[in-house]
């Protein structure tokens, strides 16, 4: 990968001029591939990543998985069906998986009423659709690579040989 | 009560008391810190872990976990395809510090002298004095921070016994290519003088591949050659390094080790097994971020005039302060006080260094960005 996705994958904040210096190269140059990686839809957006359990507001969320079982259509198998799924605003990813069942379904919701309906009356209804299995997440360890966790504080001796 | 004089002799480093100052201050940035700024990566933490559970807490041999002494050797002959035998030919100690102090111990007879270019990581004087050696050091200032052929010839004589050499280096970073190793292999071979090559820093070499001592020609039997797992595998703590030699020195190290350490604690044994075993590509990744940070605060450095030279690995960088006309703990101490960067004087490393400090990038971006800020800030004053 080249590293410069490597270091925006770890730090987006981290300025064209800041990489450049980082890895001896003209910020002029730094700046246009990160545009061509924009505009190719390698870099998709830059977003904050956030420990909902520590937002303490009405917008708190409810998250479920919900494994989806499905018949596939002819020439097009899993996509069609796909597509139908995900576009609702309340499937936040989904996947399709090898195993027991077909896609994999996050969904989240205000609580339990409005994710259990979104099942019964969307999700379920869906022709093609032969059942569902929902769980609802309990509680968040790790996201994305990332621990939920304070930072541990540095247990560092400030100065050493 | 009277202590021995050898041991009262021994240099008490001045600068104790300017890293106290450091550690009562609060909200300091340290650019002093002579580790890693990653913690253990879990799997070898994992390892550890798991070893206490099964109930491994007695003694090993006192050469080391035959299981480590195999992956050490099975390491170096892939990596730089030098053969050194398990049983015979390997140490596990206590970090390359205790390696070095056995392997001092083991070679000196009354006065011989030992060669020490400088500047130098500050345990290779006090322990070749500890060990009744004579010290003798070879100021590699005017070359770039590099030991040259002509200047070693010009230190030897026939009381050498010989020399710490350590690369890449700290305090520099310095290191040196297969051309540069040889010249200096054939003038130690001429001369019969034996080779304490300290590489805790290989695996941080960032220009070139790091070419290993013992493996240049006919250099194994004259060589020591010291690693650990502190810096690689941000390890320090777990106190393991080894040291492979000849089987005459590694059995007289063998027996100072036995009676003062009996053996590394097991568990620290365990957890570099699997270092060994799964950590590649970890060393792999912190290396790339090591590389982009150096990029990044020699840039800073030289562009507010603390010229210096470029280190090609470990994670130190070595300006000259000498634009600021202040003596190098002078520097240290203001630069401490009146904008809370914290960074090790030169004279730490040698007591001709009055013009230098060492900055170590074993930071987060973050905190070396905010600390070139404010080092740029102190200059401007």
């Amino acid at each position: 990968m080249d590293e410069i996705l490597e270091v925006l994958e770890k730090d987006a904040r981290t300025s064209p001029e800041d990489i450049a210096r980082m890895l001896k190269k003209k910020p002029k140059d730094i700046k246009e591939k990160i545009k061509k990686y924009e505009k190719d839809g390698v870099i998709l957006k830059y977003k904050a990543v956030l420990n909902k359990d520590l937002v303490h507001d009405e917008e708190s969320r409810l998250r479920a998985l919900i494994e989806v079982n499905i018949i596939p259509q002819k020439d097009v198998g899993f996509d069609k069906i796909a597509e139908r799924i995900y576009s609702f605003p309340e499937v936040s990813s989904c996947y399709l998986i090898s195993g027991t069942y077909d896609l994999l379904v996050v969904v989240e919701g205000k609580n339990i009423h409005t994710v259990s309906s979104f099942v019964a009356e969307k999700l379920s209804c869906l022709e093609n659709v032969r059942g569902t299995t929902t769980h609802f997440l309990l509680k968040k360890y790790k996201e994305d690579g990332v621990i939920l966790k304070h930072k541990e504080e540095n247990k560092r001796i400030a100065i050493s040989y | 009560m009277k202590i021995s004089k050898k041991v009262d002799k021994m240099q008490p480093s001045g600068i104790r008391a300017f890293f106290d100052l450091v550690l009562g201050m609060k909200d300091v940035i340290s650019l002093g810190v002579g580790e890693p700024d990653f913690t253990t990566p879990w799997p070898i933490r994992e390892a550890g872990i798991s070893s206490l559970e099964e109930g491994f807490t007695s003694y090993t041999s006192n050469k080391g976990l035959y299981k480590l002494r195999l992956s050490v050797s099975r390491y170096l002959r892939n990596r730089y395809g030098v053969e050194y035998c398990p049983d015979e030919e390997i140490l596990i100690t206590v970090g390359v510090s205790e390696a070095m102090d056995l392997a001092l111990r083991t070679i000196i007879n009354p006065n011989d002298k030992i060669l020490i270019p400088t500047p130098n990581y500050v345990s290779y004087g006090p322990l070749t004095e500890l060990a009744g050696g004579l010290p003798v050091y070879i100021d590699t200032q005017k070359t770039g921070f590099k030991l040259t052929p002509g200047e070693l010839e010009r230190h030897i004589d026939d009381k050498t016994k010989g020399i710490i050499f350590n690369y890449p280096c700290n305090p520099t970073g310095i290191s040196y290519s297969r051309k540069e190793l040889s010249q200096i292999n054939k003038v130690l071979l001429k001369n019969k003088i034996i080779c304490l090559s300290d590489e805790i820093y290989a695996d941080l070499t960032y220009d070139f591949e790091h070419v290993s001592f013992p493996s240049l020609p006919g250099a194994k039997e004259n060589v020591v050659y010291f690693n650990g797992f502190s810096k690689s595998y941000a390890m320090t703590g777990w106190r393991v390094g080894y040291a492979c030699g000849p089987k005459e020195i590694i059995a007289g190290m063998t027996k100072i080790h036995q009676y003062t350490i009996m053996c590394v604690s097991i568990t620290s044994q365990m957890a570099a097994c699997e270092a060994l075993h799964a950590g590649k590509g970890f060393v792999e990744k912190m290396k790339r971020e090591y590389a982009r940070r150096r990029e990044f605060v020699i840039d800073g450095l030289n562009s507010m005039g603390l010229t210096c030279h470029k280190p090609q690995g470990a994670f130190y960088a070595f300006p000259s302060i000498k634009k600021t006309g202040l003596r190098s703990l002078d520097f240290a101490q203001k630069l401490l006080k009146d904008e809370k960067v914290a960074v090790v004087p030169g004279t730490a490393f040698g007591v001709e260094f009055e013009d230098y400090i060492r900055i170590s990038y074993a930071s987060s971006f973050d905190n070396l960005k905010e600390a070139l800020r404010r080092m740029g800030a102190f200059l401007k004053k």
